[in-house]
């Protein structure tokens, strides 16, 4: 879908970005993690042109997107800023309908769209006649998310989106992107630095520093396989928690006894993550829960059972 | 203080027509130099943003126009640009560009980045950026430049009568030259409520308009446009002649009014300053002006002075006026003094003013190359009997009469001389005089008439018929209330008088200014 093959960016003597590569496939959510000045703001502004490489080329469905107009190629990608960048001066209908203007869509086509997004986001109607200072950060912020994904592009990019929300906000605004059917089905890159964030969210992570990629992969690759010591130190902090958040129970499915679920007991997806597991045995308060895969076939595990699987697990990514 | 202020309404009432145009005008220079300042600064403050490093020049250049004096700079503008509106307008939108400038180049670095950098993500093009984002945002900073500059217009634009563009000051200047509080007041406070009138809509503009901006921005142009209408040209509309007159040859009895009610003289005016309205003559931007009958510029300019046929202008002979006690002290100075009686006529007190105002020769060669002219020079006889206090006025004429009083004295007595010349007006001269701190200065009889001894109008009627009897009645008045006297005339009469270019007064054929009415009102 995407294909970023060896670009570059220098600034003056300083090289923001030293020739990265990497593809994004379609529908996938792919995070740009890394400390503040490690280059990956500047790469997602290329992808549209905000900022023109030095060198190196970038694909869109296997299009160059230096050979099409910078404008017509923007009204096709998503935007999310940190601080964002709503019109002030627009009330939030006006500021949701910039792109269908543009593209010059029928008003009636733009006000059922906007009434649709403002409910999957659940903002008031109304607040469509209000102006951006009068809103929350919270609101605010969807309704940023509400102008890029007006005319449906196939391609979202974020700059650090929740970074200026505060941490509860963030977790609430974090399910609730998690939740949201119409950002399913887009192919987005995130930039970020928080680590949590990287995690949660995204499908794979390139890690970044000084202009150059570290590491690439899903998050448990990440951190059972750490390509070297900058990657290991750089989830240290947060290492337990984030390993219980980047391993499902479905991994853990085989490494499971075979017990047949017990009726009392509350049934929890394999889908789910180890994190959300624990949570699930902390609230039920009980022995043991049972886990169902694709709906057909149960297991039950107790909290004993859970934490043996997953240090198995371990062992053998690291293997 | 309560019937100042009803002759002050009076005033105004009386002169309402008049009040009404001057703030049209007023209004319309304003806003005309306002309206081309916007559509100049605007395009060239965005411009900068565009290219940052011509900001610093650009916010230069205009700043340093900013400091220009006004009247300075409207006196660069007559050699470029004439006399009338075209240099008024070009001078007051020079001062209005700066803050205008400065204000767009503000508000539009200052728009929040990441408005903008969402506005180009979002697919606009520039132009889109500029009109819909960054004009809209930095509308309040640029509205509060616009604010600015009407406020300095509008107080720049009194000057504008200096270059006779109109506009209230022709009241402010006229009634400092007249001494006339009221009309000066009847200028000064439409003018002062004007600025504050428009600083308070504008401001209310700025406050009003930020949300809906979109409309406010089609409203401005059309109201600057409106208000650019208010002035209309004066151009030679209705007299085949255009005439400049001082504000204070406007406002007196001895001037303008005096044309109108004597001789009928009916001619386009406008009102001018006395520094630029020779120069603007010979230029033939204007065709007649008040002026000086002795001023130099009369013969630099190639000007003729007009016969005064019906004799509105008072006389204003010079002679030298003495106390009677320095006579009785210095025994021979009242001879020594009247050596120069009739020996200076009009012509050649121009021809001497033209040697120090035009030639800026120094008065006391002026004076030492007329005396060996007339052989009346002689060199000082180094005396020691006694000082005599010689006093003058501050102007060129009064500076050559001085020394050359001053010479023949050295010349012909054994009195040693001191100078107090610059006394400021006639008031600080005389009363130098009758104090004892001078002995005699220069004096005209019209001044003494009219200023020092301050005669009736029935008065003024009756002895200003003929330059005797002008200057008998001064003679006798001063030596019964001041025991000064006045010795005899030097010659020339240095009074109030309508002047054309030579060339143009020959082809016209008018000698006098009954010659001058008659020619205006043939068709």
């Amino acid at each position: 879908m995407i294909k970023v093959d060896g670009i570059s960016k220098q600034f003056g003597k300083v090289k923001a970005v030293d020739a990265i590569s990497f593809e994004v496939q379609a529908q996938e959510n792919l995070i740009l993690l890394g400390t503040s000045g490690c280059g990956k703001t500047t790469t997602l502004k290329m992808i549209n042109r905000l900022i023109e490489p030095s060198q190196g080329n970038i694909y869109i469905n296997n299009k160059n997107i230096f050979e099409q107009q910078p404008e017509v190629l923007r009204r096709g990608i998503g935007y999310v800023l940190q601080n964002n960048g709503l019109f002030p001066h627009y009330t939030v209908a006006e500021n949701i309908a910039i792109v269908p203007q543009l593209l010059k869509w029928d008003k009636k086509k733009t006000e059922t769209r906007t009434a649709e997004l403002l409910e999957k986001l659940h903002l008031d109607k109304s607040y469509l006649h209000v102006y951006p200072n009068e809103l929350s950060g919270g609101q605010q912020q969807r309704v940023g998310l509400a102008r890029a994904l007006v005319s449906d592009p196939p391609v979202l990019l974020m700059d650090e989106p929740f970074g200026a929300l505060d941490n509860v906000t963030r977790s609430n605004i974090h399910k609730e992107f998690k939740a949201l059917d119409e950002l399913k089905r887009k192919t987005i890159i995130m930039v970020t630095h928080d680590v949590q964030e990287a995690f949660e969210l995204g499908d794979r992570i390139c890690l970044m520093d000084k202009g150059k990629i570290v590491q690439s992969g899903t998050p448990a690759e990440l951190l059972f396989s750490p390509a070297n010591e900058f990657a290991k130190d750089f989830l240290k902090d947060q290492r337990l928690q984030l390993e219980f958040r980047a391993v499902h129970l479905n991994d853990l499915w085989d490494l499971l006894p075979n017990l047949a679920p017990n009726n009392e007991a509350t049934s929890l997806s394999a889908d789910i993550d180890v994190w959300s597991a624990l949570e699930g045995f902390k609230f039920g308060n009980q022995e043991t829960v049972n886990v169902n895969r694709d709906n057909d076939q149960y297991k039950q595990v107790s909290f004993e059972q859970l934490m043996a699987a997953f240090y198995q697990y371990k062992k053998q990514a690291a293997a | 203080m309560n019937e100042h202020q009803q002759s002050l309404w009076e005033f105004m009432q009386q002169q309402a027509g008049k009040l009404a145009v001057q703030t049209m005008q007023h209004i319309g220079l304003t806003f005309i130099s306002l309206f081309i300042a916007v559509i100049i600064g605007l395009p060239l403050g965005i411009f900068i943003t565009r290219k940052v490093k011509l900001s610093g020049p650009v916010l230069g250049i205009a700043g340093i126009l900013q400091t220009i004096p006004s009247i300075a700079l409207l006196g660069f503008m007559i050699p470029l640009l004439g006399i009338g509106a075209r240099p008024a307008i070009v001078a007051l939108l020079l001062y209005a560009l700066l803050p205008i400038i400065r204000n767009t180049y503000t508000g539009i670095t200052g728009v929040d980045a990441s408005v903008k950098e969402a506005a180009i993500a979002m697919g606009m093009s520039k132009w889109q950026v500029l009109f819909k984002v960054e004009l809209p945002l930095a509308m309040p900073v640029i509205l509060a430049g616009i604010r600015t500059a009407t406020v300095i217009n509008v107080g720049v634009a009194t000057l504008a009568s200096y270059i006779a563009a109109g506009g209230l000051g022709e009241f402010i200047f006229g009634g400092i030259s007249l001494n006339n509080t009221n009309m000066i007041l009847a200028g000064a406070i439409p003018a002062a409520l004007l600025a504050i009138i428009f600083d308070f809509l504008l401001s209310r503009v700025q406050k009003l308009n930020f949300k809906k901006i979109r409309n406010g921005t089609y409203a401005l142009p059309v109201l600057l446009v409106l208000l650019s209408s208010f002035y209309f040209i004066p151009s030679a509309y209705g007299s085949k002649l255009t005439a400049g007159f001082t504000p204070e040859f406007m406002g007196r009895q001895d001037g303008n009014l005096g044309l109108e009610s004597k001789y009928g003289l009916k001619i386009h005016t406008v009102v001018i300053s006395d520094a630029v309205m020779y120069k603007a003559a010979f230029e033939k931007e204007l065709d007649v002006i008040s002026g000086y009958s002795t001023d130099g510029r009369l013969k630099a300019y190639g000007l003729v002075v007009l016969d005064d046929d019906k004799s509105i202008f008072p006389p204003y002979y010079a002679a030298p006026i003495v106390r009677d006690e320095s006579l009785k002290k210095f025994p021979d100075l009242e001879k020594t003094l009247n050596l120069l009686s009739g020996e200076i006529n009009d012509s050649v007190m121009t021809e001497l003013n033209y040697h120090t105002d035009y030639l800026h020769q120094s008065p006391e060669r002026v004076a030492k190359d007329f005396l060996e002219a007339k052989k009346l020079y002689k060199p000082s006889r180094e005396g020691t009997a006694g000082i005599i206090r010689i006093g003058s006025k501050i102007f060129g004429e009064q500076y050559i009469l001085a020394n050359i009083y001053s010479m023949l004295i050295k010349g012909y007595t054994n009195y040693d001389v001191a100078t107090k010349t610059g006394l400021g007006g006639t008031k600080i001269c005389f009363d130098a005089l009758t104090n004892d701190q001078i002995d005699f200065y220069p004096e005209y009889t019209g001044t003494g008439l009219l200023a020092i001894l301050q005669a009736s109008p029935k008065t003024v009627a009756q002895v200003t018929k003929s330059k005797d009897s002008t200057y008998n009645y001064v003679q006798r008045e001063f030596e019964k209330r001041y025991q000064v006297k006045w010795l005899r005339p030097i010659g020339f009469n240095n009074a109030y008088a309508l002047m054309m270019r030579r060339q143009q007064a020959k082809n016209l054929n008018i000698k006098t200014i009954s010659n001058l009415k008659r020619y205006l009102s043939s068709k």
